[in-house]
């Protein structure tokens, strides 16, 4: 928050931690409830001032992690430090440091916008900038509106708004946009895109890989109570990618062409797509060589490369989408 | 404690209540449409004169005079019955059970001295009926005195314990501010607890240095000034409107304040127990309308039968409107005294259930 940040705390609020770096850090982290295990010993680490989103559907662990790292929920085994701190035994001191969207975001039901950041900040003992907040998350238009009258997109931002209210360094996001239409959601992403600008740090949970793509500058995949991957989403990618690819349109006779004329590896999906793998630069042009010589019917030739959609869908064997919208 | 955290809580909870159409209809319409319809049902004077029918078989002068007698009293209204109906059917017919019938020969009995019996048709468990057979006995000794050429010697002169005597209206006030100091609270609380369980209310609040002692305090002050703004609208609607007799002491505010604090805390106790909002409700009816009935809201608890009377005395509420009216109706503060007791402990304990139950965060 480059001018409107306010000089209520000490100057070395960005890196506040004795481990000098760290915002958050997790290690073989375990919760049950009964005998379903949430979160099955994972570990991660949040560096102060990027931006980490945890990936992956409804189900898979995010709400239970973030709520333990918030100091809402009590781990069962493992080590966790937020902010230098262990978040059950110090959430007091820990959430006047920290900002939180929960999932679902609602509040009581009449007060104003505006009327919510001001109670937040008395409650906070902070004299916040109410009009730089509202226009922060862009609700000057609805400051004024009761809560409950207000559209999905701009209630999840009156909670942008309030997590704010404390000048926080560290954010705690879970999922923020679902449920919200394109533009609204384009328009948090631009808050988030800001927060990171004035250098506090996010942890971002979301089952949207196009907003982890977008804003993330590490992404950690989790899939029912463990992290199955982790890094940057261009390192995941080339991890776990099948490396670049060209598809055709075309025939089983044509597939069979390649395969008997090149060595190169070559797959049919039992319809019309063939698929030719790349290894090397040359690979392209010795199969599209190969393709003219066959004299067969072809079409819409494309190269391909792995999304991160594509990666998890290799990873937990189902498009992210079709697993169950539970929680 | 921090009173700003408190005040600003009560801000935002006090504007969103009387936001809600809802919430002005039930802090200031809802008590004083109770009490102008209970005032009306029950103080607006008597229920008038009871309709008896009379059958006069008798032609005689002294038959007429009886039934001039009966007639003079003002309690009953006497409605002639022609002899040529069947007196059974036609009281039937007319959906009563009170009547009279003069059998032929009452006068020349009178005059010879010969035993012979008016018959009073009544429905033994009616009070209207008890009422007719008294007043029917009453005119039948004057004529047998009469008769007999004597004269009243014993009297009877009806007192009441205090000036002027207790009207229905004056334990109604108390009463129904027993009623509100019940329901508002009670309502409200296990509704919003459960309901801000659900929607993660709760845990956004306790990310903030708000406890949940400050969040409670500043529901029992909120309940607190609801509580004595309709004790006031009322208590004037109940002296202004129907004349009701009620002392204004000092004596009244510890109960307006401990009755509030009582129920919010059980309305949290019940609300942040339940599972879903819906059990919440419903163990919330539970707990309330058994105290609304048998609290001594609508009438005194002493015209209940014995065992009610004692299940009344395990109920919070009981001890709220026994010591209301001990203060406002009997002036009695000695037995106010021990209801306050009652009440002090009461509270202590479920305000201490509910605080460790009220979980901001969970496990």
């Amino acid at each position: 928050m480059s001018e409107g940040r306010k000089p209520t705390r000490s100057g070395n609020e960005l890196n506040p931690t004795p481990n000098s770096g760290v915002a958050i850090g997790v290690t073989s982290l375990h919760k049950a409830y009964g005998d379903l295990k949430a979160v099955d010993g994972i570990s991660f680490t949040v560096k102060v001032g990027e931006v980490f989103s945890l990936l992956g559907p409804n189900g898979a662990g995010k709400t239970t992690t973030i709520e333990i790292l918030e100091g809402l929920r009590q781990k069962d085994q493992g080590g966790v430090e937020v902010l230098g701190v262990d978040p059950w035994t110090k959430g007091y001191e820990l959430h006047k440091k920290i900002g939180v969207i929960p999932q679902g975001f609602k509040f009581f039901e009449y007060p104003t916008p505006r009327e919510a950041i001001k109670y937040y900040a008395v409650l906070f003992g902070v004299k916040a900038d109410v009009e730089d907040i509202l226009r922060k998350v862009l609700l000057e238009d609805s400051a004024d509106v009761y809560f409950t009258r207000l559209s999905g997109g701009q209630k999840q931002k009156v909670g942008l708004a309030l997590s704010l209210v404390n000048d926080p360094e560290l954010l705690f996001l879970d999922e923020p946009t679902t449920g919200l239409d394109p533009q609204a959601r384009r328009a948090v992403w631009d808050v988030i895109r800001e927060l990171k600008k004035e250098g506090r740090t996010v942890l971002l949970t979301t089952h949207y890989l196009e907003e982890a793509e977008e804003l993330a500058d590490r992404v950690a995949i989790m899939h029912k109570g463990k992290i199955i991957t982790s890094g940057t989403p261009q390192e995941i990618i080339e991890a776990h990618s099948s490396g670049e690819r060209l598809q055709i349109h075309g025939t089983e006779r044509l597939a069979n062409y390649l395969k008997e004329h090149t060595k190169l590896r070559v797959e049919f999906d039992g319809e019309n797509l063939v698929t030719v793998y790349l290894q090397r630069k040359e690979d392209v042009l010795t199969a599209i060589r190969a393709i003219e010589e066959s004299g067969l019917e072809w079409s819409d030739l494309r190269t391909k490369r792995d999304s991160l959609e594509d990666i998890f869908v290799k990873l937990v064997g189902e498009p992210l989408e079709a697993l169950g919208q539970g929680a | 404690m921090n009173l700003k955290r408190v005040l600003a809580d009560f801000d935002v909870f006090s504007r969103g209540y009387m936001r809600s159409r809802i919430g002005v209809f039930f802090a200031l319409v809802f008590p004083i449409i109770l009490i102008l319809i209970f005032g009306a049902i029950f103080s607006g004077g008597s229920s008038g004169p009871i309709n008896v029918y009379v059958q006069n078989q008798d032609g005689s002068q002294i038959s007429s005079s009886f039934v001039n007698a009966l007639n003079s009293t003002s309690t009953m209204r006497l409605v002639p019955v022609d002899n040529t109906q069947n007196f059974t059917k036609y009281l039937l017919s007319h959906s009563s059970s009170d009547g009279i019938v003069i059998p032929a020969g009452f006068g020349t009995a009178f005059a010879s001295g010969k035993p012979i019996n008016v018959s009073a048709y009544g429905n033994p468990s009616s009070t209207t009926s008890a009422i007719v057979s008294g007043i029917t006995h009453g005119v039948i000794n004057e004529f047998n005195l009469r008769r007999a050429g004597g004269s009243s010697v014993l009297g009877v002169q009806e007192l009441n314990v205090k000036s002027q005597s207790f009207k229905y209206i004056d334990f109604l006030v108390p009463g129904l501010v027993g009623f509100t100091v019940l329901t508002s609270p009670m309502f409200a609380l296990v509704n919003i607890s459960s309901q801000y369980k659900r929607d993660k209310i709760f845990k956004q609040l306790s990310l903030t240095p708000l406890t949940k002692s400050e969040w409670l305090l500043s529901k029992i002050m909120f309940y607190i000034v609801l509580t004595i703004i309709s004790f006031f609208l009322m208590t004037a609607v109940g002296v202004f409107a129907f004349g009701a007799h009620i002392t204004l002491t000092l004596w009244i505010i510890p109960f307006l304040v401990i009755g509030p604090l009582l129920f919010v805390s059980l309305g949290m106790l019940v609300g942040t127990g339940s599972k879903t909002v819906e059990s919440a409700a419903v163990v919330g009816n539970l707990v309330t309308f058994p105290m609304m009935f048998l609290s001594g809201t609508f009438f005194p608890v002493s015209t209940m039968p014995a065992y009610l009377q004692s299940l009344a005395h395990v109920l919070p509420l009981f001890y709220v409107i026994d010591g209301l009216n001990n203060v406002m109706t009997y002036g009695n503060y000695s037995a106010a005294l021990i209801d306050l007791g009652v009440l002090v402990v009461l509270s202590a304990i479920i305000f201490g259930l509910a605080v460790r139950f009220f979980k901001w965060r969970e496990d």
